[in-house]
């Protein structure tokens, strides 16, 4: 453990955190936003030893595998059965899930 | 068939079952219902299971009955009860991924990895806790409960697999199925004295199993030996076409592959896998054993250098997350899990829904890949960690120009007492040893190699060339053969 994560766990503001959390559509506590707040910088004063990494020249690996332009037969096959899948809807009607009206109507 | 067999199921292995299933000298039924009862006997005590499915198993097992005793050829693994993480898709049975958000799926269709093992003949006795979407290495944060590890329980079996890794250390099942993005089944094996393997990226198809970071997932078998890992391994590799990062490459029949030997094997320990972190009892344990593979035959050569490997982790710590936090933007409440409502809109829905389904390691996680994902960082964090991914890819091809097989511990440390770790990133750390892999989607094994303080299991661990799985599991038989570690606790749980 690096002994000195708070000088970047003030860099790290609560504001980016709830920023964050509007992003990725999490609602938060205030407790939770302080306490994400310190562990994320925590984990990124580690995390920051990569950009010592000179890596000029060097492309990028975005996949574990090497293969490139995998190709499938334009087959059709059969979907699931529709019934199967709005199973498990939180909340459907007929055979549409369910939501809350997207667009405002006014 | 009578029940006074004169060896003990709970022991058995696929191999053997296989060959005393054909023999006629147990049934299915017999295993089934052991192995049944086992968990009913000692899952209290271990956790290792979120879902147990009876009356499937013993229909299933019946229907092989059926065909064994007809007599005709049957698949590999028929009659041969095995335990699925909950993480593969299982149409009819609940799969929750150890997450509130999917308390309540039922999928509408199999994962192929399940689907393959159903072809192979093998029964599924349930679905194995782990931490929550896999995210974790002590099972732990499991939404359910946390795992304990059979050989003492206030420890933790490791994770994210734990319940596999446990429920196979316990005897409740002959093998099982694991997920492994960062070292999800070889911790864990290492933690609980089994095998753990995961396979070359691209080797075992990953269609139905729910992702988490999509470059370095892949699945792969928990036994309590080798040649086990081989036969789990040939049912579900190959390539599929509901899944185009599969290789269409062939697959051996690796079973043919296990005596190759250590004469004149080129094994190389670099530097970097022994040089911090690992505590004294896992070192001298993996000393012991490289002494071992070297006074019979293996060339152990400790010269090479990987000068990357200490940012396997960091590497690791941006690309997870990054892609977990796309991945997982799946789980909105809308189409099937849990789903929040009687908020004011769509939006207080969602956010609602996330608060509630997740966990919190989970939010974590989502949380630092919008972060290094977000406009201003991405260069510095998520392009920087694919380039540091290439040199760490560059080494691994160097040191395999000239060696066969690289020997590593598997974890820095035995398995720790529950609650015992609380920061999360000295969390990470137990990963240290097992990431690189992923990030060069490497084939590698956990194999018993010891034990350590307290009596604990310390796992060794060797790393392949990409699809060379038959190398892998040829040192590791040769080692398991020599060493021949005890794979299931002296004191076993429940048997007071």
């Amino acid at each position: 453990m690096s002994d000195s994560p708070d000088a970047d766990a003030t860099q790290f503001t609560s504001e980016q955190v709830r920023h964050l959390a509007s992003l990725v559509r999490i609602e938060l506590t205030e407790t939770e936003v302080e306490e994400f707040r310190s562990e994320l910088a925590s984990i990124l004063s580690h995390i920051d030893a990569l950009s010592e990494i000179d890596t000029k020249g060097v492309p990028p690996t975005n996949n574990g595998a090497d293969l490139l332009n995998v190709e499938a037969e334009d087959a059709s096959r059969p979907s699931m059965p529709r019934e199967e899948i709005l199973a498990n809807a939180p909340q459907r009607e007929a055979d549409y899930f369910r939501v809350h009206a997207v667009l405002d109507q006014s | 068939m009578t029940a006074d067999a004169d060896f003990d199921l709970l022991s058995i292995t696929l191999a053997d079952g296989a060959r005393r299933l054909r023999a006629g000298e147990v049934s299915s039924r017999q295993l089934t219902e052991a192995f049944l009862d086992r968990i009913a006997s000692t899952d209290d005590e271990v956790h290792a299971f979120v879902t147990v499915t009876v009356d499937a198993a013993l229909a299933q097992a019946d229907e092989a009955d059926e065909l064994l005793v007809r007599g005709d050829a049957v698949a590999p693994l028929t009659g041969l009860p095995v335990a699925v993480k909950d993480v593969l898709m299982t149409k009819g049975v609940r799969t929750t991924a150890g997450s509130r958000m999917l308390d309540s799926l039922v999928p509408p269709y199999d994962a192929t990895a399940v689907s393959r093992l159903r072809e192979s003949g093998a029964i599924s006795v349930g679905k194995t806790n782990m931490d929550e979407f896999a995210m974790g290495s002590s099972t732990e944060h499991s939404a359910w409960f946390p795992t304990a590890n059979p050989w003492d329980l206030e420890r933790v079996p490791g994770g994210s697999s734990g319940g596999s890794a446990a429920a196979v250390a316990a005897q409740q099942c002959i093998a099982s199925l694991g997920s492994d993005t960062g070292g999800s089944i070889r911790q864990p094996a290492s933690f609980c004295g089994v095998v753990g393997l995961k396979p070359t990226y691209g080797r075992v198809s990953r269609y139905g199993l729910i992702a988490f970071a999509s470059s370095l997932d892949q699945i792969g078998p928990f036994t309590r030996t080798v040649e086990d890992a081989a036969l789990l391994l040939q049912a579900i590799a190959g390539p599929d076409p509901l899944d185009s990062t599969c290789y269409d490459e062939p697959v051996l029949d690796f079973s043919k592959h296990l005596d190759r030997g250590l004469d004149g094997l080129r094994v190389a320990a670099p530097r970097e896998f022994f040089s911090e972190g690992m505590d004294d009892d896992v070192a001298d344990a993996v000393e012991a054993a490289l002494d071992l593979l070297e006074a019979n035959g293996a060339i152990i050569d400790r010269s090479p250098s990987m000068p990357s490997i200490p940012m396997a982790l960091p590497v690791y710590y941006i690309l997870a997350p990054s892609e977990c936090s796309a991945n997982l933007a799946r789980f909105d409440g809308v189409k099937y899990g849990y789903g929040a409502r009687g908020g004011e809109s769509m939006w207080s829905d969602m956010e609602a829904t996330r608060k509630h389904g997740f966990g919190r390691e989970v939010k974590r996680r989502i949380l630092l890949g919008a972060y290094a994902l977000s406009a201003g960082y991405y260069d510095a964090y998520y392009l920087q960690a694919q380039k540091v991914r290439t040199l760490i890819r560059r080494e691994f091809d160097r040191v395999f120009a000239e060696h066969d097989v690289i020997v590593a511990p598997t974890a820095p440390t035995v398995a720790f007492k529950r609650g015992a770790i609380t920061d999360p990133y000295q969390m990470y750390l137990n990963d240290i040893f097992t990431i690189p892999a992923n990030i060069a989607g490497l084939p590698a094994i956990s194999i018993p190699g010891g034990f350590g303080a307290d009596g604990m299991p310390v796992g060794l661990q060797f790393v392949g060339q990409r699809l060379d799985e038959a190398s892998l599991l040829g040192v590791a038989n040769a080692y398991e053969r020599l060493a021949n570690w005890p794979t299931t606790p002296p004191e076993s749980v429940g048997s007071t």
